[in-house]
């Protein structure tokens, strides 16, 4: 037990030394969460229209100030030329254009129909559908308005809600995927550091020709870290709650227990990594690429699974990541409870006793 | 029962390419420093990580104190102390965190055997609250070796414990060894330097791999067969160019400022050798009988 302490207090030591690495680890979920919650957002805001009015009748002005009063627009410049809409296209300066054809009021009401017309920049897919979507909306709105009076013979009228995000927010989905992400950088990569530095550094050499035990060097090595992980996931959780507005809506004290448990997976599989490799570069290298870009690409927080093909999706089920974003998702977004997620729970905890098995398998007692 | 038994110890690195150590043999007695000389690429390393549990041996068999260094691998690591060659130490720990970590992990306390390293650690108290990194190389080499002490090992393995250091450090170092032997630990020493070589009881000589010999220095250098000369002349390079030309010379190798020679005829006239010089146009020389040293019977076996 004394041994214990005395490497643990070794590598809090390490650790708390280290300033700029320490920067970095505590520095690194802050600005990352504020990146993606104010800069990298795929929510479509204020979005730059172009009004082409030809009509300027009573009709058209009532649609476009619908528009303007949604948040997801701001009129940009307003025009009486068709054929100025290619060029502020061209410019880029606007996303959406909407052309309101002469009489259009007239045609609305003689004719009980009029034609509204939406031109959407489209190199970006996402958004052109989303703004258009939004307009469409917008328009059967008013038209709904003007039926108000008259009882329509037949008409389905879709109910829409949006389950535990009702305002559509970004942050919803991103959080939980930043706190896999920023969890899985830290422990992955600083325990699989530790390890091989010590081999890299020849303190193993002399460590090794001391009587301890494998197994409390390795969990020595990950009890910083650990606690390191767990201040981190506050510091995400409180930037999250105050200045995101994003509401943890199950239990906080689960979704600790359940970070927990990800974190260790994490570490083991930092320790995996340093007890195989030789050189601190290689450590960083693998747990960079293999780690990484499969936590970005398979957690499903960037590219949803379903939309992959077979194999990829097989893969992903190795991804700790993926497993972990679920759980994150299930309680902090729909407030569910520990039987919603148990089977998630039970794989990550598989995942971190293979490894750690195999971690323990493999650290060689002797120089090779 | 001896401290250290090598028993045709072998090591091959590589798919058997390279033979680092070559069937091996020789023992230390109990209290003994024994000294292991050999220059850079000798096998010295890979003998020590051998016996301080390290490395599997590919051939061959040795125990510490009795015990196998394979099978008993745990018992040696607690009963050893090892300093390996580079300086092993967390540079981001201070001496003190350096030397109760190490007391620690190896279930000791400092007080317990301060009176082993009380005498280096003197040297070190001033500087205990400073980063081991940071430390000058003779200082490092007093730590470490507090550290490969503290738990008072019945075997020290120092594995070229001076190399890298000052001329005054590496003298205080020996001195700290011959301290130790009062204690009555054993000491196993590697060293590149064959001056060292008379500090230690019993010295084993090693090239690439092969022992060639094992004896006291003191028997080492009375083997030598012949009678060796030191000779100097105001044009070194000349001279050992004409030393080699001559015929009457049996051995001719420089050291330091004079070249160490032998000659084919054991009761040559010193004049007739002086003279001989001075023919050859040398001027300012210096010629007289030498003991000879450890590196001369280095030299000779290699020669061989």
């Amino acid at each position: 037990m004394k041994q214990f302490l005395a490497l643990i207090k070794k590598e809090f030591a390490h650790v708390l030394r280290d300033r700029k690495t320490l920067l970095i680890l505590f520095g690194m979920p802050v600005v990352q969460i504020l990146i993606f919650g104010f800069a990298l957002t795929n929510e479509v805001k204020n979005a730059k229209v172009l009004v082409v009015d030809q009509a300027n009748d009573i009709a058209s002005r009532q649609i476009i100030d619908k528009l303007e009063a949604s948040r997801y627009f701001e009129i940009e410049e307003k025009s009486n030329n068709v054929h100025e809409v290619e060029s502020t296209f061209k410019q880029g300066q606007v996303k959406l254009a909407v052309v309101f054809p002469l009489n259009f009021h007239h045609d609305l009401l003689h004719q009980n129909s009029a034609q509204l017309q939406v031109i959407a920049d489209a190199s970006d897919p996402n958004t052109a559908a989303t703004l258009t979507n939004y307009v469409n909306s917008i328009v059967q709105d008013y038209t709904t308005d003007l039926n108000r009076s008259e009882v329509m013979p037949y008409q389905v009228t879709t109910q829409v809600r949006m389950l535990y995000n009702p305002q559509l927010k970004g942050a919803h989905n991103f959080v939980p995927g930043v706190m896999a992400l920023v969890l899985m950088l830290v422990c992955v990569m600083m325990t699989a550091v530790s390890i091989v530095k010590e081999k890299e550094t020849r303190t193993m050499e002399i460590l090794l020709a001391s009587p301890f035990k494998p197994i409390l060097v390795i969990v020595a090595k990950t009890v910083p870290y650990l606690l390191l992980s767990l201040i981190n996931l506050v510091s995400i959780l409180l930037l999250s709650v105050f200045v995101l507005d994003l509401p943890v809506n199950g239990s906080v004290l689960l979704l600790f227990a359940e970070s927990t448990l990800f974190i260790i997976t994490c570490l083991t599989i930092g320790i995996f990594i340093s007890v195989k490799t030789s050189s601190q570069q290689v450590a960083m290298l693998i747990s960079l690429m293999g780690m990484l870009l499969p936590t970005i690409l398979f957690s499903g927080f960037m590219f949803p699974i379903e939309n992959m093909p077979l194999p990829l999706q097989i893969i992903s089920n190795a991804i700790p990541a993926k497993w972990f974003y679920i759980i994150a998702k299930a309680i902090m977004i729909k407030g569910l409870g520990f039987s919603a997620i148990w089977r998630e729970t039970l794989i990550l905890a598989g995942i971190t006793l293979v490894l750690l098995m195999v971690s323990l398998k493999s650290f060689k007692i002797r120089l090779s | 029962m001896k401290a250290v038994t090598l028993n045709g110890l072998s090591k091959v690195y590589g798919k058997g390419k390279a033979i680092a150590v070559n069937k091996v043999s020789f023992e230390v007695s109990n209290g003994e420093l024994f000294g292991l000389i050999g220059p850079d690429g000798a096998g010295k390393t890979s003998i020590f990580r051998m016996l301080t549990t390290l490395l599997l041996p590919d051939g061959g068999s040795a125990s510490v104190i009795g015990l196998d260094v394979v099978k008993d691998h745990k018992k040696i690591r607690s009963r050893v102390g090892y300093m390996p060659g580079r300086f092993s130490l967390y540079p981001d720990l201070t001496v003190e965190e350096n030397l109760t970590f190490f007391a620690t992990i190896f279930n000791t306390r400092l007080a317990e055997n301060y009176h082993l390293i009380k005498d280096i650690y003197i040297q070190l108290e001033p500087f205990k609250k400073r980063m081991a990194g940071k430390l000058s190389g003779g200082m490092k080499q007093k730590l470490a070796l507090c550290c490969a002490l503290i738990h008072k090992p019945a075997v020290l393995f120092l594995d070229e414990p001076t190399t890298g250091v000052d001329p005054v450090s590496r003298r205080e170092f020996w001195e700290m060894l011959k301290q130790l032997k009062q204690q009555a630990i054993t000491i196993v020493v590697s060293t590149p330097y064959m001056d060292e070589a008379n500090l230690c009881d019993r010295i084993g000589l090693i090239q690439s791999g092969d022992l060639l010999t094992v004896d006291t220095p003191a028997n080492i250098i009375s083997a030598y067969p012949e009678q060796l000369y030191a000779v100097k002349a105001d044009n070194m390079p000349a001279l050992l160019k004409t030393l080699s030309a001559y015929d009457e010379v049996l051995s001719n190798n420089a050291f330091g400022e004079y070249a160490h020679v032998s000659f084919k005829d054991q009761a040559i006239e010193v004049n007739v050798v002086q003279s001989y010089l001075q023919q050859q146009g040398l001027s300012g020389i210096e010629l007289r009988r030498t003991p000879a040293t450890i590196e001369d019977c280095f030299i000779k076996r290699l020669s061989n």
